[in-house]
């Protein structure tokens, strides 16, 4: 008798048209969006919650959030890259994450202070057109490209939100001048494009011979065009150079969410298996799940095999210093 | 006995003038609130060389394009033999029913070489030559034919007679299409940041995502807005003198066209060649993309016929809802300048046409930081972006509010006073009936400008509203140009066939209320 009031309880809860309208989450995304339209449908048909989604780039809804401050309408905030996560935990703005969805994830991936969890990432290369250059004749190290005999060979997106993270890891690495020279640098040689999208197409059609971009943004060109049409490649940088750094792209739960128990339920949607494996699977992210066990699209090179920097998340910091240094050498 | 406004009507007029003032005030409040020593950093940085560098060439290189080809494509219709004038008066104009970030899509995804001044440059003079070609036509079509005859008679050969009679005279329209190409090149966002060229607009742009509302943006708003407002006060100077007087308004004979034997075809296919640029290449380029397949992975947003309809939907609604708002607040302010005059009267009609000048980048960014933590309930609301909507064209409808409402004999409506109907069944009953016609044609265009409206919508739009204009933005910004096709396609369907239908209607209706 009592197992039959809890599952009329229960379906009551669940279908009772008063608790559907008022679940609903407001999600600021800076993640690709039809990646976030899968994964939002897929909440939504488990949980019967709604999620809103406010698009934008990172470091630009970080600042959003900031401004808004204890007004800000979002429960979750899904980003690309940890540093606007980092930015925002230092301002006290995230409230911990539960401790069961940290618990999915290898603890390196997540914040220090549990305030936001990992789920995905992605790796830094090379994109290279082999009718342009040889394979053998690219550099050891990411740091090489600012030298002149690169120079008009290059393609960067410094305004591109996943070029800063790169910045922040070489201050942490050599310091802030070494990293403002490599700056300036390939502010003199490189050719500047608005974001990675820009950058593979231009490596695609021979516009330049190398293109510095987060691997994922490779791979869906790929997919568009077919591997027959598309004349580039990617070169894995190796032996922990910095040009081969992992960005993490995380979630946390805002401190002044309002639907805080939904909030902490999409995060572990977020890392559970289902949503982890049809991240593995989608034809559209291309990222690396970070749940142990689940294997990554097939276009990618597999996690083991590559090399990062031995540069931690927590150690990455937030991106202010790089944002600033990239103003500094007028690439931004 | 002069009439005075009712109360009513003045609180109204106060209420829609304050409102157009308002995004001043507040990037005004913002700006100051950087103080002098951050305002002079953030003002005087190479930054704000470049673009203001990259502003006026822009401007400076575009007016005279635009008038150049605006005044020789007007000269030929007007004055010339052309085979096919006709159809090309109405092409010539076409081009207004294209939202330039729709030609800028099209231009860029034929060829990424076109990114910058050289791409900026085409796609500005394409969109927007009618402006000089609109009043430059209707100046010739005016124009006496003797004084012409007289300077021929005199010795002069064509050439001549252009340059030394019919130029000058055609003088005041010229510039005031030319200003007109400026203050919209200076407010336009939409077309430059797809083209990746920065001007003051995609400036603030970048600064208020990277700061959200904070003094930056505000202060660059300061500088856009500046000269805003000069070239304004440049086109209300020009406007002001724009009489050439005619003493003797007898019998005008129409002017003669003159014959450019064989040349009229090359003539021709020089308009058949210029149409192909204007009309056939944003055309031709969305139909070439509908064909490619769309984009599944680089896309953000997929073009599936659920998206695009509701899309569609969201720009239609939000059309038929800014159009109701601006009138709601333009019809006070043109009976108020159609009935009664004073000063209190000028400054309020001048006050909204003010928003002219104020781009909607600036509007918008004056909102978000108005309400982001004062007005909070109003933060990213459907209303907002309505408001927001009504400031921007609130001049716009005014011009047509007005002039409909002068057409409506105001005896008619002392008439109906004086047999006894109050004011508000006077409005009712005589009034709105007569200028309906106008008033529908004002209300239609409001609605053309907010389906196709780019800048606010992508600043204000509440969470989880797309229009068709902020998908094609978000596609074409990733290069997914396929993807952005049936978008562009369905916005471009909207807007054409609304102005046509507009064109036919207000052409019929003016006719009707002349005789």
């Amino acid at each position: 008798m009592k197992r039959y009031a809890a599952v009329i309880l229960a379906t009551g809860l669940v279908s009772s048209p008063i608790a559907a309208r008022a679940q609903t989450l407001t999600l600021y995304s800076a993640q690709h969006e039809q990646v976030v339209g899968m994964l939002t449908a897929m909440f939504t048909k488990q949980t019967g919650i709604k999620v809103q989604v406010h698009t934008g780039e990172g470091p630009d809804i970080a600042s959003q959030i900031l401004q808004e401050g204890a007004d800000s309408p979002a429960d979750v905030f899904f980003t690309e890259n940890s540093p606007e996560l980092n930015f925002l935990d230092e301002k006290g703005l995230l409230g911990p994450v539960d401790k069961s969805t940290l618990a999915k994830i290898p603890g390196k991936y997540n914040a220090s202070d549990g305030d936001w969890v990992g789920v995905l990432a992605r790796e830094n290369v090379l994109d290279f057109n082999p009718a342009m250059i040889s394979e053998s004749a690219l550099p050891a190290s990411l740091l090489d490209l600012q030298k002149p005999e690169w120079a008009g060979k290059v393609g960067i997106a410094p305004s591109d939100a996943d070029f800063l993270p790169l910045v922040s890891a070489l201050i942490k690495q050599d310091g802030k001048t070494a990293a403002l020279a490599w700056l300036n640098g390939l502010k003199a040689g490189a050719k500047i494009y608005q974001d990675d999208e820009s950058v593979v197409a231009a490596v695609a059609r021979g516009d330049v011979a190398v293109g510095i971009v987060n691997n994922y943004y490779w791979a869906r060109l790929e997919t568009d065009l077919g591997s027959q049409k598309i004349d580039s490649k990617l070169y894995h940088f190796k032996n922990g150079d910095i040009g081969g750094l992992i960005n993490i792209s995380g979630a946390a739960v805002l401190k002044t969410s309002k639907n805080a128990a939904a909030a902490q339920k999409f995060l572990a949607f977020l890392v559970s298996k289902p949503a982890q494996q049809a991240l593995g699977e989608s034809e559209v992210d291309f990222e690396y799940p970070l749940a142990p066990g689940v294997p990554p699209n097939k276009l990618l090179a597999p996690f083991k095999t590559l090399q990062p920097p031995p540069i931690s998340v927590s150690a990455l910091g937030d991106d202010q210093e790089a944002g600033l240094l990239l103003q500094q050498a007028g690439l931004i | 006995m002069r009439r005075r406004p009712s109360f009513w009507l003045l609180a109204a007029c106060c209420l829609a003038s304050g409102l157009v003032l308002l995004p001043l005030g507040v990037t005004a409040v913002d700006a100051a609130g950087a103080g002098w020593a951050t305002a002079g950093a953030l003002l005087f940085r190479p930054l704000v060389g470049v673009l203001l560098i990259n502003t006026f060439l822009l401007i400076g290189a575009s007016v005279i394009c635009c008038a150049l080809i605006g005044t020789a494509a007007a000269w030929f219709v007007e004055r010339s033999d052309v085979p096919g004038r006709r159809l090309w008066a109405v092409l010539m104009v076409a081009p207004l029913a294209i939202p330039p970030f729709i030609t800028s899509y099209a231009w860029v995804s034929l060829s990424p070489a076109l990114e910058g001044f050289w791409g900026a440059l085409l796609v500005v003079t394409v969109s927007y030559y009618p402006l000089v070609y609109l009043p430059v036509a209707a100046a010739l079509r005016e124009m006496d034919p003797a004084l012409e005859e007289t300077a021929r008679s005199l010795g002069n050969n064509v050439p001549a007679v252009f340059f030394r009679v019919v130029l000058p005279q055609l003088r005041p329209a010229l510039l005031g299409g030319m200003l007109l190409v400026a203050l919209d090149v200076l407010v336009e966002f939409g077309a430059f940041a797809l083209l990746r060229f920065r001007t003051f607009t995609t400036a603030i742009y970048s600064a208020y995502r990277a700061g959200f509302s904070g003094a930056e943006p505000a202060l660059l708003s300061m500088i856009l807005l500046l000269l805003c407002i000069a070239c304004l006060c440049a086109e209300f100077l020009v406007r002001g003198q724009a009489r050439y007087g005619r003493l003797g308004r007898g019998v005008r004979r129409r002017a003669s066209r003159y014959s450019l034997g064989a040349w009229r075809w090359l003539a021709a296919a020089k308009f058949a060649g210029w149409a192909l640029l204007t009309i056939g290449v944003p055309a031709g380029m969305i139909i070439y993309w509908l064909a490619q397949p769309g984009n599944a992975a680089t896309a953000p947003v997929a073009a599936t016929a659920s998206a695009v309809a509701q899309a569609a939907w969201a720009s239609v609604y939000l059309g038929a809802l800014g159009a109701g708002l601006t009138m709601a607040l333009a019809l006070p302010l043109g009976i108020l300048a159609a009935r009664y005059s004073g000063w209190v009267v000028t400054l309020l009609e001048r006050a909204a046409y003010l928003a002219q000048s104020v781009p909607g980048i600036v509007v918008a960014l004056a909102l978000v930081s108005l309400t982001v933590h004062s007005i909070r309930p109003l933060y990213q609301s459907t209303f907002l972006l309505l408001l927001a909507y009504a400031v921007v064209f609130l001049p716009l409808a005014l011009v047509s509010v007005r002039s409909a409402l002068m057409q409506a004999q105001a005896g008619l409506e002392e008439a109906g006073r004086s047999l006894g109907l109050s004011r508000a069944a006077v409005l009712a009953r005589v009034t709105l009936p007569l200028a309906a016609p106008g008033l529908g044609a004002a209300a239609a265009l409001v609605f053309i400008a907010v389906t196709t409206e780019l800048t606010a919508t992508l600043l204000l739009a509440p969470i989880g509203t797309q229009t068709l204009a902020t998908q094609v933005w978000a596609d074409t910004s990733t290069l997914a140009f396929a993807a952005a096709a049936p978008f562009a396609a369905v916005l471009a369907v909207i807007s054409m066939a609304a102005s046509w239908l507009l064109a036919r209607r207000f052409g019929a209706a003016s006719a009707l209320l002349v005789n």
